[in-house]
């Protein structure tokens, strides 16, 4: 159901509750009933919660964010629905209850997964957030910054209307930076994609990738018709579109004879690609799905790829949570790091155990979230500060941006670096000839 | 039939009944819902990854060092109480004889002397956990009937122990039936509420763990 929540197509109340719970119940399997029934209410969860932390306002706590669809679950389909109903145990969910939860479940949740670390039940908090969206977005009830992106990425394959095609863009950047930006090759080992926050806004990391690329003599491509990596329909809940938005890149891969789709510093991109597009094809993908960073450690452990050792002081990396945390890219960023020689001084909180930057699960594209938003991520940059680095580097792109924000809104005196380019600018050895 | 013989009679055997079918039932209708295979290709082995299941399950007791500064007092208090009540279920000589009744085993007992000071303890450490949780805020506000009749059900068998034990306000028959009777209706209670936590402990941590070690990701 992917109508738009428009003025006069908006939905009824009732409708809206219904297709809430229909979209919970249709996705609701035994694993997430398991998680639900699981749960003890000790509230731990909220201790690992950068919003919570950051405000100590009880709402914020994670396995709250999922009560309606809890209390849903409880009246519809647990083990003694019947009676929950008979006794009137739980409430039935009304509309009203679920617009209140917008704020909870887009606003402040960057489905980070650090609550789904802390339960000592072991409940993956996070996975039922991503279904309760789902469950939203089938209410109606996407955020409308997030809506309107999945739904024109859905159809155009790009989620904002730009001057110039991002296609013209990329080879712009090509010939802007001298690189070489393969384009719409009919066979490649490897098929690139880009995030659209490089082409906007970071266009030397897509340099960087190119250059990268060359270096190691890979053949690959990007494909016009598969060009970008983030997926609104993640962010937004709408699982449909979030499946179109795959397919698009998966189709060029394999029309392409990829061997592996390579996912650019982009954190959701990964977690959409790499570990959700195969089960919304229904079938295993036909080519691997690796993080830039991954692939480059790779690489490096397999001696293709050399690196010069930097002239720098100290640095510190982020660590996305899309790909370390819920992702397991733990090492890669870390052995990039030193085969450049960086003396790397860890945030308190680091691999695993990172606080998001606070801009993930489409909060940095949420203009409401923001004042909450600057709230949560004090935290994370205190411990950037508190390293005392130099540089500071991450490997996903919505990341920095949410840090260059950061950088603006707090006068904050750190640049977010991208670990991509400086391996870019650390190449060392012939450049490769392709096969 | 009296008191005491009615709750260890036929009390008991409905309350073991209604427990050992609503467990049962409980766990098989979560079974039934449906699963979704995974397509994603894991990076790594089925083997690996329900090794990562079993130690989560371990690991999962105690909480990761990141997290200790916040949450080490609550988890301190949870365990203490589960503890004790461990010790007073396990370790006093007349649950022992009813465990040996109804499955032919035993152990060896604690002194009564020293269950009687773990009881109180321990129901001292229950008051302090219902205490957190209605002024807790985030505890509060999770908090429904459930958390607050499973609390005052597993305080009265302890209470109602106590008072046997000591044979304080009534005759140690009645008291003796009133503990019993409140341990009935501990184990009806159970399969409706949260008490079945105790069930899905080990296999909640081991799914999570092994889904998490699939990815490769820390659990």
């Amino acid at each position: 159901m992917n109508s738009p929540p428009t003025a006069d197509l908006a939905p009824t109340p009732a409708a809206r509750v219904q297709g809430a719970m229909r979209g919970f119940a249709r996705e609701l399997g035994a694993l997430s009933a398991f998680r639900l029934d699981s749960c003890i209410h000790c509230g731990i969860c909220a201790d690992a919660c950068h919003f919570y932390i950051a405000t100590e306002d009880p709402q914020y706590t994670p396995i709250w964010k999922v009560e309606p669809f809890k209390q849903a679950y409880k009246r519809e389909s647990s083990a003694f629905a019947p009676l929950v109903r008979l006794f009137g145990l739980k409430r039935e969910v009304t509309a009203e209850q679920l617009g209140d939860w917008q704020h909870l479940l887009f606003d402040s949740c960057n489905l980070c997964g650090r609550c789904s670390l802390i339960c000592p039940m072991g409940i993956d908090v996070a996975a039922l957030i991503e279904q309760a969206r789902h469950a939203m977005f089938e209410a109606g009830l996407a955020p409308p910054e997030l809506y309107e992106r999945a739904a024109l990425q859905s159809r155009t394959g790009q989620p904002e209307a730009s001057t110039e095609p991002y296609r013209d863009q990329l080879l712009a950047i090509g010939r802007e930076h001298g690189v070489v930006i393969p384009l719409d090759l009919a066979e490649a080992e490897v098929m690139l994609c880009v995030p659209r926050t490089d082409i906007e806004h970071y266009p030397d990391a897509v340099a960087a990738l190119a250059r990268v690329m060359t270096h190691l003599g890979v053949r690959c491509t990007f494909r016009s018709d598969g060009l970008i990596a983030e997926n609104y329909g993640y962010f937004a809940g709408g699982r449909d579109w979030q499946r179109e938005i795959s397919l698009r890149l998966i189709e060029q891969a394999v029309a392409c004879k990829a061997k592996t789709l390579l996912v650019p510093e982009c954190g959701h991109a990964y977690t959409a690609l790499r570990w959700e597009a195969a089960d919304l094809y229904g079938k295993p993908l036909p080519f691997e799905v690796r993080h830039v960073t991954e692939y480059l450690g790779e690489q490096l452990q397999a001696g293709r790829l050399k690196l010069k050792k930097a002239d720098t002081g100290k640095v510190t990396f982020h660590d996305p949570c899309q790909l370390v945390r819920k992702g397991g890219v733990t090492n890669a960023p870390r052995e990039l790091m030193q085969a450049m020689g960086l003396s790397v001084s860890e945030l308190q909180n680091h691999g695993g155990f990172a606080f998001c930057c606070g801009g993930g699960g489409g909060v940095i594209d949420l203009k409401g979230a923001a004042p909450l938003r600057y709230r949560a991520m004090a935290a994370k940059l205190r411990e950037v500060d508190d390293t005392g680095a130099q540089a500071f580097l991450t490997s996903c792109s919505d990341c920095r941006r949410t840090f260059d924000d950061a950088r603006e809104h707090f006068r904050w005196d750190k640049t977010p670096h991208s670990l991509l380019e400086w391996v870019a600018a650390q190449l060392a050895g012939p450049q490769k000839s392709q096969p | 039939m009296d008191l005491l013989g009615f709750a260890r009679g036929t009390g008991l055997k409905v309350a073991l009944v209604v427990f050992c079918f609503g467990v049962a039932w409980r766990l098989v209708a979560v079974a039934l819902l449906k699963y979704k295979r995974n397509f994603n290709e894991p990076r790594r082995s089925v083997a690996h990854s329900a090794l990562g299941g079993l130690l989560t399950m371990g690991s999962r007791s105690w909480p990761h060092a990141e997290f200790i500064p916040r949450t080490g007092a609550g988890e301190a208090l949870g365990y203490s109480y589960h503890i004790g009540l461990f010790l007073i279920v396990l370790a006093f000589a007349p649950h022992i004889a009813l465990f040996r009744s109804l499955t032919g085993f035993s152990w060896p007992a604690l002194p009564s002397s020293v269950i009687t000071i773990i009881s109180v303890l321990t129901l001292t450490l229950f008051l302090a956990v219902l205490f957190r949780r209605v002024t807790n805020g985030v505890m509060r506000l999770l908090s429904n009937f459930d958390d607050y009749f499973s609390w005052f059900i597993t305080a009265s068998v302890i209470v109602t122990g106590l008072a046997a034990t000591a044979h304080f306000g009534a005759r140690y028959e009645t008291l003796l039936g009133l503990h019993v009777l409140s341990f009935d209706a501990l184990l009806i209670w159970f399969p409706f509420g949260k008490l079945m936590h105790a069930f899905y402990l080990l296999p909640s941590r081991a799914f999570n763990g092994y889904l998490l070690a699939r990815k490769g990701a820390p659990s």
